[in-house]
């Protein structure tokens, strides 16, 4: 029994990192760029809720929705004023260098606002829980909405991308931009929607982060992106199942080998088992080989 | 009626006048052809007259309206669609989306909408595929809706090439080197496809082409261009029979 527990926590942790990891993967894959930001979005997604609970006594579910849309708007201007003026620099380095300024910007903006002390965050979900079989299995409440969240935002996602015209023209840049302004894309918009639906994904994640992990600092958003960053590499860069799929198995590993081996190799063990994967294959798990234009 | 007015138009590529001082005047309804050996600069007008590249001198106007300093966007709007040498579909998309994906201009809803499937979405999305649907029956290529766009044979690829173009609803279609790699019967193909083209929606059309019996068979008038200079212009016939171009294909 306890090690289902541990399997469900772990796809709860699991979640979080595959809707951080679909922010990463669907920049990459539309813009052709790593936003290294991307973990910090959810930082400052996390002190929206935090000071629109904790300081202003509003309702969480408020405090969600405003994170939400502050975020959307931090992605699209941190994508119009630090990213786009770069897309076409003689090098890819530029941005990636770029993206990092970003994210020690905003980790010390907040430093500057909120102070290093560790805020304890009440969690935006209270809801007990379910227990199974005479109490041996007990799921928290948390875990099951992060889950159940995570596959609605999934489903969302892909129904949007397949079925919507807006959907479309983000494949068209993803695979090739010049064709698609050749057919009327206007590139600079599709990669603008990308951002905002990233940076409102972000804002959802860090709700659920610190719910699950209640405490918050200018640099909660380091490791998780940083992880779902190699989640994202892990299940094929650019595939938004694939994030989800390196979501998972990075949660499902971390928490299961925390709990079997050593709390300390936890993140030793993740990141060796990226390693591994890309030995063996490079692309990733659903990472296409993508072939050279002769 | 002229739709294509291009005067003067020069690019230079470091110290390489790719194309100088290129002339070129299409009447609405024609069937014009660019021909020329390799390097002569016929892909870098395409990429001219789209907005790939920026003029360094010269005008282009599209049905009066001056499109020189347009992006490619704008210019797609303002009615030039083209095709690509080497086929740029978008691969990992199905038929009927890719000819969706040029529609995408025209139909509007917001992004909202779009996440919801509310309010306009539906019947926009209605009206979108009948559209493509109706443009795939022209290509025939309404029995391989759901196909991805990479599985397609290489003629039909082609032809879908040609629908996404048409799907941008353009005054002028640029079709470069369309019957590069085609075999004898692909060809003949084509050249009933571009036929199609003319008579279904009479479009112009500018195409670049090595297939001589193609070029021969199908275009009113040439352009024949070398080391990016126009060399001679007019009328099919007496441009193949020209001396100079004898010239500079054969050497």
């Amino acid at each position: 029994m306890s090690f289902l527990t541990y399997l469900i926590s772990g796809l709860s942790l699991g979640s979080i990192y595959a809707i951080i990891a679909l922010g990463y993967t669907m920049v990459y894959g539309i813009a052709k760029m790593l936003n290294f930001a991307h973990g910090d979005f959810i930082m400052v997604g996390c002190y929206i809720i935090f000071s629109v609970t904790a300081s202003l006594g509003g309702n969480p579910l408020l405090g969600i929705l405003v994170a939400v849309v502050l975020c959307t708007i931090l992605g699209i201007t941190t994508e119009f004023v630090a990213y786009r003026p770069l897309r076409g620099a003689a090098s890819p380095l530029a941005v990636l260098i770029t993206a990092i300024g970003v994210s020690y910007f905003l980790e010390n903006v907040a430093l500057l606002i909120f102070g290093a002390d560790i805020k304890s965050f009440s969690s935006v979900i209270s809801w007990e829980g379910l227990s199974f079989a005479g109490g041996q299995l007990r799921i928290q409440g948390v875990t099951i909405v992060t889950i159940l969240i995570s596959v609605l935002v999934l489903v969302v996602l892909q129904l949007f991308i397949k079925k919507t015209k807006q959907g479309q023209a983000m494949l068209a840049v993803a695979e090739d931009k010049g064709a698609a302004t050749l057919m009327g894309i206007d590139v600079n918009k599709t990669i603008m929607l990308t951002f905002a639906i990233g940076s409102a994904l972000a804002a959802i994640a860090g709700a659920l982060l610190c719910s699950a992990y209640p405490s918050l600092s200018p640099y909660t958003g380091a490791m998780p992106g940083i992880k779902a960053f190699v989640a994202a590499v892990l299940g094929g860069i650019g595939s938004i199942p694939g994030a989800m799929i390196g979501g998972l198995v990075l949660g499902i590993v971390e928490i299961l080998s925390k709990t079997y081996i050593s709390s300390q190799l936890s993140d030793a063990i993740v990141f060796g088992i990226l390693v591994i994967v890309l030995l063996v294959k490079p692309t990733g798990i659903l990472g296409k080989k993508i072939q050279e234009k002769v | 009626m002229t739709l294509l007015d291009v005067n003067k138009l020069s690019i230079s590529f470091g110290g390489l006048r790719a194309v100088d001082d290129f002339n070129l005047q299409i009447e609405k309804g024609e069937l014009y052809g660019l021909i020329g050996p390799n390097g002569a600069g016929k892909t870098t007008v395409f990429n001219l007259l789209t907005g790939v590249y920026k003029p360094n001198e010269g005008i282009i106007k599209l049905d009066g309206e001056d499109i020189t300093r347009k992006n490619t966007v704008q210019i797609n709007q303002a009615g030039i669609a083209r095709t690509f040498q080497n086929i740029r579909l978008f691969k990992q998309m199905s038929v009927i989306d890719n000819v969706k994906v040029g529609l995408s201009e025209r139909f509007k809803y917001s992004t909202l909408e779009g996440v919801l499937h509310v309010g306009k979405y539906r019947k926009v999305e209605k009206e979108m595929n009948e559209e493509a649907m109706k443009l795939l029956k022209v290509f025939d290529l309404d029995g391989e809706k759901d196909t991805l766009a990479s599985n397609l044979p290489y003629g039909k690829q082609r032809k879908l090439e040609i629908a996404r173009a048409m799907a941008t609803n353009p005054k002028l279609l640029l079709l470069d080197e369309p019957a590069a790699g085609m075999n004898p019967n692909e060809t003949k193909e084509l050249m009933d496809t571009i036929s199609l083209v003319r008579k279904e929606f009479g479009m112009t059309i500018l195409l670049i082409e090595h297939d001589m019996k193609l070029v021969s068979g199908i275009c009113e008038k040439l352009t024949v261009l070398n080391f990016g200079r126009v060399l001679c212009q007019g009328e099919t016939k007496e441009v193949l029979a020209n001396p100079e171009v004898i010239k500079a294909y054969l050497g």
